[in-house]
């Protein structure tokens, strides 16, 4: 029952009501509202309760493992949370003058060298204030790169099949066509397939190292060469940089614009459409168009760098510099892993992904790259649970939930059939691992003895299986009275 | 699972249909194996009657709710006709994707184009090693 159908006339609830009347002074008559507004007239309790109600029924981070493949869902420490609200950062308007900002501004500063040093980039831009946005942003610079040398022949930019999927999209949206180029079955770009899309019109490649097939692409300066001797740039999708973090940098394989996760990789909260955060690095070719504001460091002052000091910027994403609080939290969190501990982010990360691989693949379920080490993720195909049993990837992700998991990503990547996509990622103990492994041999049990229970789940949860099919067909999310 | 496959279409690899319905005219959608790969199709993106498409390029999109796909015209021509039906019942294609399910028309600009595409054995035995 949604908070508006539980409202009776005149019922209040004190703890949440403001304190205080707010001042209307200054503000004209005809700008003031006349009647109040409709919110739902509830009691403290009802508040409470309602709110607490919905909150267990939220199948979260905070609650279940959630190896969502390519998100990289890890626990978001609290002590982000709490250092990201001291009262001084929380208040900063972000009109207050540089001099009042000094302390946020050498957080900020202080965050883009760690990730220019962390990713091997020459500078960063931390405004683009979601995964998406920094997509657009790095392949917006790759077109103002070309548009500066008036090299206006540069038309496509080349995806490889096993790239993270908003990668297409985002070359659609800067103008760009599309060239889409395939895998080979060990996982790798097929390189001769890019000398063929290679030419005159190439602005540039987006790769994801390491890929969504849960590979590291082990030719990646050979393409690196190719791509450049063609006159096109690297874009590197940072969305499953958490297996590499501290061990590899995208600078150093070559690339020339990376966008970072920091909902993932750098453990901000993350889910439900944001706020992310999507900041940028670029090589020295691409310094001139990164996006304002940046912040700039004068002997011990910080202050904002703007279209004066640079330019050439391709301007700016939106009124401020980025989610402020989201880019606080990933400040704290890398402060507290420190140099070290980000290495110890790659290596538990892939630890936890192969021993889970490992597991699974002796209680017999098939890895659809199983002559390749994984990275943070792998593949699970489940094809031969389709064809014997009827029992389809969808079906298990559901069950999944009956037993407390959250479920892998489903039927992504496209290219291998009735796929799992398994990330577990480095927060977890072994024992959920171990959990993970034997609910997949339970359900695994029911699908051959009681393959109804699989197809009919989840049982357990507040809803049975939803029909996203007629939700997509008929789509309505307007409540009405 | 096997697939319907009717003989008396053409094929191309990237699971679309041919039928020639006239001398110059031929109807397009996708196959039966397609639809069935893309699941519960809820949108379909038709092309615009008049274009003028060259074979092989990206003229419609199919969508599921698992994944969004282009539908990759044949054979190049001018779209005489689409399936606005497919708008209101998406689902269509799901159900009978050789008749009911077809996505549009085109006048052939070069029937030779034709000769390129695969029989009906010959794309059955793609679809089978597709799915490995």
């Amino acid at each position: 029952m949604l908070i508006y159908e539980q409202s009776q006339p005149g019922r209040r609830a004190f703890a949440q009501a403001p304190k205080d009347k707010p001042a209307l002074d200054g503000v004209p008559t005809e700008l003031q509202r006349k009647a109040p507004p409709a919110l739902p007239e509830v009691s403290e309790m009802q508040a409470v309760r309602h709110y607490t109600r919905l909150s267990r029924k939220n199948f979260s981070i905070d609650t279940e493992f959630y190896p969502l493949g390519s998100c990289t869902m890890k626990y978001n420490p609290r002590a982000c949370n709490s250092l990201a609200m001291l009262p001084g950062l929380l208040s900063r308007h972000p009109y207050a003058p540089v001099t009042h900002s000094q302390g946020f501004l050498r957080c900020m500063h202080e965050l883009q060298e760690m990730l220019k040093d962390v990713t091997g980039m020459r500078e960063v831009s931390l405004v683009p204030a979601a995964g998406a946005q920094g997509e657009f942003t790095g392949v917006a610079m790759i077109r103002a790169y070309h548009d500066a040398r008036g090299d206006a022949e540069r038309s496509e930019i080349i995806v490889p099949d096993a790239a993270h999927g908003t990668n297409p999209a985002t070359a659609v949206m800067c103008g760009y066509k599309v060239r889409e180029i395939p895998t080979l079955d060990d996982g790798d770009v097929d390189i001769d397939a890019l000398r063929a899309a290679l030419g005159p019109h190439t602005a540039g490649i987006m790769l994801t190292n390491p890929s969504t097939v849960g590979v590291f692409e082990r030719k990646i300066t050979e393409i690196a060469g190719l791509v450049h001797d063609a006159g096109g740039l690297l874009y590197y999708d940072g969305a499953n940089l958490n297996a590499i973090l501290g061990k590899v940098r995208p600078g150093d394989m070559g690339f020339d614009v990376i966008h970072m996760n920091l909902h993932k990789t750098f453990s901000t909260p993350h889910g439900g459409g944001g706020p992310g955060a999507g900041p940028v690095g670029v090589s020295e070719r691409l310094i001139p168009f990164l996006p304002i504001p940046m912040v700039g460091k004068d002997g011990d002052g910080y202050r904002w760098l703007t279209d004066k000091d640079c330019p050439q910027t391709i301007g700016k994403l939106s009124t401020f510099a980025g989610n402020a609080g989201v880019l606080l939290r990933a400040y704290v969190y890398a402060r507290l892993l420190g140099r070290e501990g980000m290495v110890r982010v790659a290596e538990y990360a892939t630890l936890n992904a192969n021993y889970l691989a490992k597991r699974l693949a002796d209680a017999g379920f098939e890895l659809a790259y199983p002559q390749r080490r994984a990275t943070h993720e792998f593949i699970v195909t489940l094809k031969k649970q389709a064809k014997e049993q009827g029992v389809t990837a969808m079906d298990f992700a559901k069950r999944l939930l009956d037993y407390g998991f959250h479920a892998p990503t489903t039927y992504f990547p496209l290219l291998v059939p009735e796929c799992f996509l398994i990330e577990p990622t480095e927060t977890e103990a072994l024992d959920a691992l171990d959990g993970f492994v034997d609910a997949m041999i339970a359900i695994n049990d029911e699908a051959h003895s009681n393959p109804e229970t699989v197809k009919g789940a989840p049982h357990t949860l507040p809803v049975r299986r939803l029909d996203d099919v007629r939700a997509a067909r008929e789509l309505d999310l307007r409540w009405t009275a | 699972m096997s697939n319907d496959v009717p003989s008396d279409l053409r094929y191309t690899k990237s699971h679309e249909w041919v039928r020639i319905e006239d001398d110059d005219i031929v109807a397009v959608g996708i196959t039966d194996h397609a639809q069935e790969l893309l699941g519960d199709l809820v949108f379909v993106e038709l092309p615009e009657v008049g274009a003028q498409l060259g074979a092989g390029s990206e003229c419609a999109v199919v969508e599921s709710v698992k994944a969004a796909s282009d539908v990759y015209s044949p054979v190049g021509g001018e779209v005489v006709e689409v399936n606005e039906a497919l708008a209101d019942a998406p689902e269509t294609i799901n159900q009978e994707a050789y008749e009911g399910g077809w996505i549009f028309r085109l006048r052939l600009a070069n029937g030779d184009e034709l000769e390129g595409l695969m029989d009906a054995d010959s794309y059955a035995e793609h679809a089978e090693s597709e799915d490995h």
